[in-house]
């Protein structure tokens, strides 16, 4: 939705022929995509057809058998997560990871980890330069605390949130990062409509205020096509549809995935 | 009411992150290192002093095994191995190059953090169980090197004299001496742990402990800040160590066996896991526990058991009632003893509106 157009021709996140396989079991098998920057790409696809696999590649979860992951035109292909995280990537799973036993405050601190650089000895003393970092970020995660409507729930554990205040404390969480690339997974899995429409405009929000490009998962159909920009479709592991939404909706091969070869 | 949040606002982001978010804090803070300051001294004879000494020993390496147990969620049975090497190193130092304390104490701690990083390394790969054996094997091979190396442990049944620490020329000697020597350190241990574990560090240790992999993605070295939780964790055990042998004035690898590996557990987990005032409790409960028995088999017990065993009865007692308490405690209060505090903050924060 957003304005690609001057920046459409920069490619943020380059997939190229990307495969894994699990022992015999094929899970991505040469799957290319081309990613520009600022927009929102939403991977859809039945289930076990190798979406989250791709999503765990490229934020460095699993290396690729074959093929390599480029992103800003770098190759981060052998790159540790935690390296992937500081070059901007940052992400939210599935099942909900977040850190149980933490506030949401300091859930959303954590986010900030990649831009701090106290010490073991500065932190020991804390008082001085460890005191400053922690205020100075502070301050950024409130503002995301405020963007993402949590201050209310700053001080709560984590853990003891509803599942869909914690989806959205996730991507708090991710959003602290800074990241330059989101990669979502499944964000609206198990919402109600209203949460769901809540999640949508926070999605829109992120990559229209921060730019942020957006990598989705998402079942629900309707959300995909209306928010997103591209939309790629997988099936048993190939990638057998790319293009604009209204494209892919009545591509036969995405129809025939889904409804299969007979429907009429 | 002073112990209550309504009333008191913050403005900025520093009183909020502070230690003590209540006034009620420093005043309690402030009582309490009145209390042990000065008063203690004042009113204890040597003996009661002594026990407050070996509670503010064992709270260090309470605390330290709670930064790797509690927060980073690593296991080690081979703490009290790393507190022999702090001890050893510090007995070595002081003998040898007549090092003085505040050089044998960093040095110890040091010297037991490179050891521990080492043991460590296991927790890159296994985790749970697994890393308890690899850290029990640890435990057991640094207790024979020690014991099988004259050139580390002096030789002569693997022990070495220690001599007594000198501060400004004044040779500590008595209980009510080494009492000031302690607890300084003691407090310094806590208030560092207190920094430690709400700094960027101290987070990320959560992070790993709830969530590794998430942890990971969000840009934490997981294998650099296992490692690091293990350096940090037998730092605190190494200085736990040489406070040890100032007080004793004896390096021994038998005071540092597997069942007071067992006992810093214990501490841990009576204590409260994942918890700076639960390491406290704990470590205070667990040194207390058989003090408390002996008294009271003292003056109770010699109505029941005849006077010949009662030494013999003492000791037994001890080992059932540690166990039967572990027990209890892990299936009643997992949180430990910190929860049962928390629980009494909190009934307190809302009373007498407790709805």
């Amino acid at each position: 939705m957003s304005a690609q157009s001057e920046e459409s021709a920069r490619t943020k996140l380059k997939i190229d022929q990307v495969s894994k396989n699990f022992g015999g079991v094929k899970a991505v098998t040469q799957v290319s995509l081309d990613v520009p920057e600022g927009t929102i790409f939403s991977i859809i696809g039945p289930n076990g057809a190798g979406k989250t696999t791709l999503l765990n590649m490229v934020s460095g979860f699993y290396h690729p058998d074959e093929g390599s992951i480029l992103l800003d035109s770098q190759d981060v292909t052998r790159r540790k997560p935690n390296e992937r995280a500081r070059l901007g990537i940052a992400r939210t799973f599935q099942n909900i990871a977040l850190f149980q036993g933490l506030s949401v405050l300091e859930n959303l601190m954590l986010g900030r980890h990649v831009h701090m650089t106290s010490g073991v000895l500065a932190s020991f003393l804390y008082w001085g330069p460890a005191q400053r970092e922690e205020v100075v970020h502070r301050r950024r995660v409130e503002e995301i605390i405020d963007f993402l409507k949590l201050a209310d729930l700053r001080q709560q554990p984590a853990g003891e949130l509803a599942y869909g205040l914690r989806k959205r404390v996730e991507l708090g969480r991710a959003l602290a990062v800074d990241p330059t690339l989101l990669l979502l997974d499944e964000p609206m899995a198990g919402m109600n409509q209203e949460e769901k429409e809540e999640m949508v405009r926070y999605v829109l929000d992120v990559n229209e205020e921060f730019g942020t490009t957006i990598v989705l998962i998402e079942h629900d159909m309707g959300v995909v096509m209306d928010i997103s920009d591209y939309v790629a479709v997988l099936d048993q592991g190939e990638k057998i549809a790319e293009g604009v939404p209204d494209a892919v909706r009545a591509d036969p091969t995405v129809i025939e995935a889904y409804l299969g070869a007979d429907h009429e | 009411m002073f112990h209550r949040e309504s009333g008191y606002y913050k403005t900025t982001y520093k009183a909020d992150m502070a230690l003590f978010r209540l006034p009620i804090g420093k005043v309690a803070v402030g009582a309490i290192a009145v209390i042990f300051f000065i008063i203690c001294p004042m009113i204890f004879d040597e003996y009661y002093l002594s026990i407050i000494n070996i509670a503010a020993i064992a709270v260090i390496g309470a605390l330290g095994l709670n930064i790797l147990l509690g927060y980073t969620g690593q296991i080690s049975i081979g703490h009290a191995a790393f507190m022999s090497v702090g001890a050893y190193t510090a007995a070595n130092m002081a003998v040898s190059f007549g090092w003085p304390f505040w050089l044998t104490v960093p040095a110890g701690g040091c010297m037991a953090a490179l050891i521990g990083t080492i043991v460590g390394m296991p927790s890159l790969r296994v985790k749970g169980l697994y890393l308890a054996i690899a850290t029990l094997a640890a435990q057991f091979i640094i207790e024979w090197v020690l014991n099988h190396t004259p050139a580390i442990s002096g030789g002569i049944q693997a022990s070495i004299e220690m001599p007594r620490p000198v501060f400004f020329g004044r040779t500590l000697e008595t209980q009510a001496e080494l009492y000031f020597f302690i607890l300084p350190v003691c407090v310094l241990a806590i208030v560092a742990t207190l920094n430690l574990v709400r700094s960027r560090i101290g987070r990320a240790f959560i992070a790993i402990r709830d969530q590794d992999i998430a942890a990971e993605i969000i840009g934490i070295n997981v294998y650099r800040y296992k490692l690091l939780a293990f350096a940090i964790s037998s730092f605190y055990a190494g200085v736990c160590g040489v406070m040890y042998t100032y007080y004793f004035g004896i390096a021994n690898y038998e005071a540092f066996q597997l069942p007071i590996s067992i006992d810093y557990l214990a501490m841990c987990i009576i204590g409260g896991l994942g918890s700076v005032l639960g390491s406290i409790f704990g470590a205070v409960f667990v040194t207390l526990l058989p003090i408390a028995i002996r008294i009271f088999m003292e003056n109770v017990g010699v109505f029941f058991v005849d006077g010949v065993y009662l030494a013999q009865v003492i000791a037994q007692m001890r080992l059932i009632l540690f166990g039967g308490l572990i027990i209890l405690f892990l299936v009643v209060e997992p949180d430990g003893l910190n929860k049962l505090w928390q629980n009494i903050r909190n009934y307190f924060r809302i009373w007498p509106f407790s709805y």
